[in-house]
């Protein structure tokens, strides 16, 4: 090992000083108390990746999201002259959840002049006014201009649409993202629009699954398979090239071999068949000149680099490809986790089998991990051991860890200050 | 004698036809996961020797205007992949350790 040069502390953690070395506590991930906390301190306070600009096309397009750790539902929608709004999902007249269609838990998305409730028939602009109101003059002194839709920030960055449920947001998005995820200010994902889309409900808490997403320390043991039986080294580990903090945000680049250039005996025949596979498609179409935030580290080959946007974000980008992973928090021991690859749409049938090829095998080794979550959060749960050793290549877990309880933290001082 | 399904040129595959022509991954995982190790690898014992062919049968065709067969064509070989991922890696029919889990396709291109 000790192939890629550490910093000059000798380690990626000591290199981060206020992370520590020592063995970590998993009790943010089993207690019921601590999740109560962290929807405050977090989920209402950070901005939260909803969606990308192409799934509003047109003027009019909305999606709702069901936002459950902050127990809301959020409406986003294109209005007239292109802006991306976002709403809280309830009508002003007697609370009854605006949009949905077949059942008012279940997200939603389509395309409208105006919002119109179910229940009494309230209209809403896709700005929000309230410009409708059935038998009006039955009401008492209404402004109309009063009872608009409660909005919700929200703010576009390279097309990612964030929204922030703090009643005023303490940064802007872009002071929240940070130099190191604005690094990607040039990189072209609006050229990248081909998706794979993905959901699963698991069974362990948010964190705990995006802990096994930001370290490939387990990858040898967990997922022997990427490679072939017959070239497969039962000792052999797997050390990452760079790992960066910026802020509560987290990046970690490998090295890649070009996989044309890979001994044939590397890879399963459906791979050289189509190919395609564990790492995508082979050969990419040129989408232009990456910036230079993407690989931070100037590694050589460049493999992958893994950012992980606070809280619960993850832009995973491959040589012209990249999937974005989000963990919603249902309770303290669940979550929904999405999931997408997006590819430069396909010109040709050849192209869109390599897509498909790329996106069956990214789910069957995510079912891998996804397999040892409930074991995981029971045995967590157990109590019986809360200090864990974290290796260097472990280092985004300490950091997410510590962020979420750094969070926690401030908002419990900030409470207990306002209490006295 | 039912209407052939496949082009003309890929005859011999008929008889997986009517199993393994899924147009949605939801329906290739679902018949993977209800299949034996047994019929998966007699399908793929037959078609990977041509899967190759039948990719550059189908790239003949615009992505917006493919022809029924060659459509039919298509997803078999998406089929192929779904099955390989069995055969060729897990040599089961569910990943390795997935344990309980499940991750649902929700979205993807057409074809």
């Amino acid at each position: 090992m000790g192939h890629w040069p550490k910093p000059a502390e000798g380690s990626w953690t000591e290199h981060y000083p206020e992370l520590g070395t020592g063995p970590i506590s998993f009790r943010d991930s089993t207690s019921a108390e601590f999740y109560e906390l962290e929807r405050e301190a977090i989920f209402k306070r950070a901005w939260l990746n909803v969606g990308r600009v192409e799934e509003l096309p047109r003027v009019g397009s909305y999606f709702t999201k069901e936002i459950e750790a902050a127990r809301t539902s959020v409406v986003i929608v294109k209005g007239k002259v292109g802006v991306v709004r976002a709403f809280y999902n309830v009508c002003r007249h007697r609370g009854n959840k605006l949009v949905w269609n077949d059942f008012p838990n279940q997200e939603t998305r389509g395309n409208c002049r105006q919002f119109t409730c179910k229940y009494h028939g309230w209209r809403y602009d896709l700005e929000g006014a309230l410009t409708f109101v059935q038998q009006e003059s039955e009401f008492f002194d209404v402004d109309t201009s009063e009872y608009g839709l409660r909005p919700v920030h929200c703010d576009v960055w390279n097309g990612f649409i964030f929204i922030n449920l703090d009643r005023e947001p303490r940064q802007s998005l872009r002071e929240f993202l940070g130099p190191m995820i604005t690094g990607l200010d040039d990189y072209p994902f609006d050229k990248l629009t081909e998706r794979y889309d993905f959901v699963a409900h698991n069974n362990s808490n948010w964190k705990i699954f995006a802990d096994a997403f930001q370290e490939y320390y387990h990858v040898p043991s967990l997922h022997p398979q990427q490679v072939p039986s017959e070239v497969r080294d039962p000792n052999g580990g797997f050390e990452c090239a760079h790992f960066q903090i910026d802020g509560p945000h987290r990046l970690v680049s490998t090295a890649g071999t070009r996989r044309w250039l890979m001994a044939p005996e590397y890879m399963y025949p459906i791979e050289r068949a189509t190919r395609s596979g564990l790492v995508g498609p082979w050969r990419t179409p040129d989408i232009g000149e990456m910036p230079a935030g993407l690989n931070p580290g100037d590694i050589e080959p460049w493999g992958i680099s893994n950012f992980q946007i606070f809280p619960n974000t993850e832009i995973l980008v491959y040589g012209g490809w990249y999937l974005l992973y989000r963990y919603w928090p249902t309770s303290h021991n669940t979550h929904r986790f999405e999931a997408y690859t997006a590819f430069h749409p396909a010109r040709t049938v050849r192209e869109r089998v390599e897509h498909e090829v790329a996106a069956v095998v990214l789910k069957e080794f995510a079912l891998q991990d996804a397999g040892m979550l409930g074991g995981t959060q029971a045995a967590l749960e157990t109590g019986i051991v809360d200090e864990f050793p974290l290796s260097d290549q472990e280092i985004l877990v300490r950091h997410l860890h510590k962020v979420v309880v750094d969070w926690v933290q401030a908002y419990q001082h900030e409470h207990d200050m306002a209490g006295v | 004698m039912p209407e052939a399904l496949l082009p003309s040129a890929f005859a011999e595959l008929e008889g997986f036809a009517q199993t393994w022509c899924l147009a949605t991954e939801t329906e290739r995982w679902d018949r993977r996961l209800a299949s034996s190790m047994a019929e998966m690898q007699q399908f793929y014992d037959a078609f990977f020797p041509r899967v190759e062919e039948a990719i550059d049968y189908c790239d003949k065709f615009p992505l917006d205007d493919i022809p029924e067969d060659a459509l039919n064509l298509l997803h078999l070989i998406y089929s192929l992949v779904m099955v390989a991922m069995a055969v060729e890696i897990f040599k089961q029919p569910k990943p390795t350790d997935s344990a309980d889990a499940v991750i649902t396709r929700v979205g993807e291109p057409v074809p």
